[in-house]
């Protein structure tokens, strides 16, 4: 013990102690993976998981995706305990699902449910690539066609997040088999009219580009993210050399045409309500909708819907001074378009 | 263990392997010349480009007209190299989108053969999107409002040969397999080792055997000892009748039946292992 009297030990104590307070605290820090800068965890969220000093974009898990998407408090998660049970009996299998289920806090690599962008209510899904790289077996299939069913019931604008390697090898074929599925629900929901934003992130390979992920009606990636259906790795052992800089790149997939947009991650929930609002989706606020016309309740029907908005639709016109030429056309799903777009406050999982 | 009447050995699933890929296995082109009548072959995907390693057209089966499509991997070397081994590009892909289009178009129905390692992976074939045509594939399949009936009759490797085999019916040859990729490709992704192929073919159940309990394919058509090239029109014939037997299933189906009836018979397969957690039970 130093003598307390002695002024100068007593100030080296003190500085010590600050020292202490001010050692970096590793649970409090992350390292960027390109600059190796360290960054607060704290400051992250403000900066939207991307490295304040280089610009690198962190990887993102599902629940934090959500956390910058949707609005505060509105995510619903819908389908959360759909699990697989190991079709094919693969050694250490489940192990791997509980470990990456224990890191991520979510039981699939998919987090899929309801929520509000800008009070828009949409159906979001969000592929987490922490969870055996966001692989989609049977599991993963199954939710998003779930999500995708449920958006149509709902007449919901469906966003899917994608990070993917692509199908989940210890699933073997079955896993080859929800990029059929996947695809089949996509193209019935289209065809019924519905909104799709497919987003592209870091990195989005295989059999999720190959099937879900290139449908959307808008297409949108962010920055430098890696896009493609066979891995670098498997061409460049194909080709026998280097691949050239920037290949299957977000941006190399613009200049070639697979994409609507480079969204950077701090503008993606303002250009999703953008462009729900530019189709016709509207906020649950109260407002002159359709919402007049509905009756209260959950899980009406897709005919009750129907319903519901022709009459909308023809009040709306009988109020039109300009209805003359509106009259002429018969009733058509597509005019619906127009409509602004509501669901149920409580939506659940069928 | 085989009885004592069956000329077949038990074959492991490396060895289905090898025969699936075996040089004298009959091909897509050996098949439409023995099955069908009057072939026309069609080209291109009317957008930029020919990719002769998808061969199809429009032929006669029993006297009614057909849209045959499939994966070819050629008959000699030369032909190996231009149709890069079965393994299509995107405008292969966009061709067959093209054919399935005019079959539904024209009304007729729609036969798939299945032979390929996997789509190209290339630097043009990712230039010009090979997951979107894919994808597109898959999504067209679903919706075509004609029968179709794909046949998988050697590899059938992951989403190059699935995005052409989105039937009704889908039927196997006995000793062709079907899987998520190689057996190279798994252990190389799993395992480190591409080298333990014979390895991941025994996990992967990549047999038509192991396909059908799974519910993955309809029927299997059986090959004689040795393999579909120790005796080809065996093979022709019986796959012959069994292709017949199923576009009579599908006889009476509307166009909007016939649809639903392939997005539903997908949209089930791996139902049967999921299961549902209880939700509340935190991690």
């Amino acid at each position: 013990m130093a003598n307390p009297l002695n002024a100068f030990e007593k100030r080296k104590q003190a500085l010590q102690s600050l020292k202490q307070l001010r050692r970096p605290n590793p649970d409090k820090q992350k390292t960027c993976p390109a600059c190796q800068a360290t960054i607060e965890k704290k400051k992250l969220m403000s900066t939207f998981y991307v490295c304040p000093h280089c610009g690198h974009y962190l990887t993102l898990g599902a629940k934090r995706r959500v956390r910058l998407t949707v609005d505060k408090d509105s995510f619903k998660e819908l389908g959360g305990g759909i699990v697989s049970t190991d079709p094919l009996d693969f050694p250490e299998y489940q192990e791997k699902v509980r470990a990456a289920a224990e890191k991520t806090k979510i039981h699939e690599a998919v987090l899929t449910g309801v929520g509000r962008i800008d009070g828009i209510p949409a159906a979001v899904g969000v592929l987490d690539s922490r969870f055996l790289m966001g692989s989609m077996g049977v599991a993963v299939g199954d939710k998003i066609a779930r999500l995708i069913e449920y958006a149509d019931r709902r007449d919901l604008p469906l966003i899917i997040f994608s990070a993917s390697g692509g199908a989940r090898m210890q699933e073997g074929i079955l896993s080859l088999m929800q990029m059929a599925k996947t695809a089949a629900a996509v193209e019935q929901f289209s065809e019924n009219g519905g909104l799709f934003i497919s987003v592209l992130t870091h990195p989005t390979t295989g059999g999720v580009t190959a099937s879900f992920a290139s449908l959307g009606d808008v297409i949108l990636a962010e920055p430098g993210a890696l896009i493609g259906f066979a891995g670098p790795r498997v061409i460049e052992q194909t080709l026998g050399e280097k691949l050239p800089e920037g290949f299957q790149s977000a941006e190399f997939m613009l200049e070639h045409g697979f994409l609507d947009a480079i969204v950077e991650r701090k503008d993606l929930k303002k250009a999703l309500s953008q462009l729900l609002k530019l189709h016709g989706y509207r906020s649950q606020a109260p407002s002159r909708s359709i919402t007049n016309f509905l009756p209260g309740g959950k899980d009406r029907s897709k005919e009750q819907n129907f319903t519901d908005r022709t009459a909308a639709r023809d009040a709306d016109r009988s109020a039109d001074a300009d209805a003359d030429a509106d009259s002429a056309v018969s009733a058509d799903a597509s005019d619906d378009r127009f409509i602004a777009k509501q669901i149920d406050p409580e939506p659940d999982l069928k | 263990m085989a009885g004592k009447k069956d000329a077949k050995p038990n074959l492991t699933p490396a060895e289905r392997v090898a025969l699936a890929r075996h040089a004298g296995r009959p091909g897509t082109a050996e098949f439409i010349d023995a099955l069908f009548d009057d072939f026309f072959e069609m080209k291109g995907d009317r957008l930029c480009g020919e990719d002769g390693s998808v061969l199809g057209g429009v032929a006669m089966f029993h006297g009614a007209p057909v849209t045959v499509i499939g994966h070819r991997k050629g008959r000699n070397l030369d032909e190996h190299l231009r149709y890069h081994f079965g393994m299509p590009s995107p405008e292969g892909y966009r061709k067959a989108g093209r054919l399935m289009a005019q079959a539904e178009k024209f009304q007729r129905p729609v036969i798939t053969f299945i032979d390929t390692p996997g789509a190209y992976p290339g630097l043009e074939a990712e230039a010009h999107g090979q997951g979107d045509a894919i994808a597109r594939s898959l999504a067209r399949m679903s919706r075509l409002r004609v029968p179709v009936i794909s046949v998988i009759t050697g590899e059938g490797g992951s989403g190059g040969a699935l995005a052409l085999a989105m039937g009704n019916s889908v039927l196997m040859l006995e000793n062709a397999v079907y899987s998520v990729l190689s057996p190279e490709g798994f252990a190389a992704v799993l395992w480190k080792d591409a080298s333990r192929s014979a390895e991941a073919s025994e996990v992967m159940k990549l047999t038509a055997a192991d396909l059908l309990e799974m519910g993955v394919i309809d029927e299997i058509i059986e090959e004689p000892a040795g393999g579909a090239h120790e005796h080809p029109k065996a093979v022709f014939k019986k796959l012959d009748s069994a292709i017949s037997r199923h576009l009579q299933l599908y006889e009476d189906m509307n166009g909007s039946a016939l649809s639903a009836h392939r997005c539903k018979k997908f949209a089930a397969m791996g139902k049967r292992y999921l299961t549902n957690l209880d939700i509340e039970q935190d991690l």
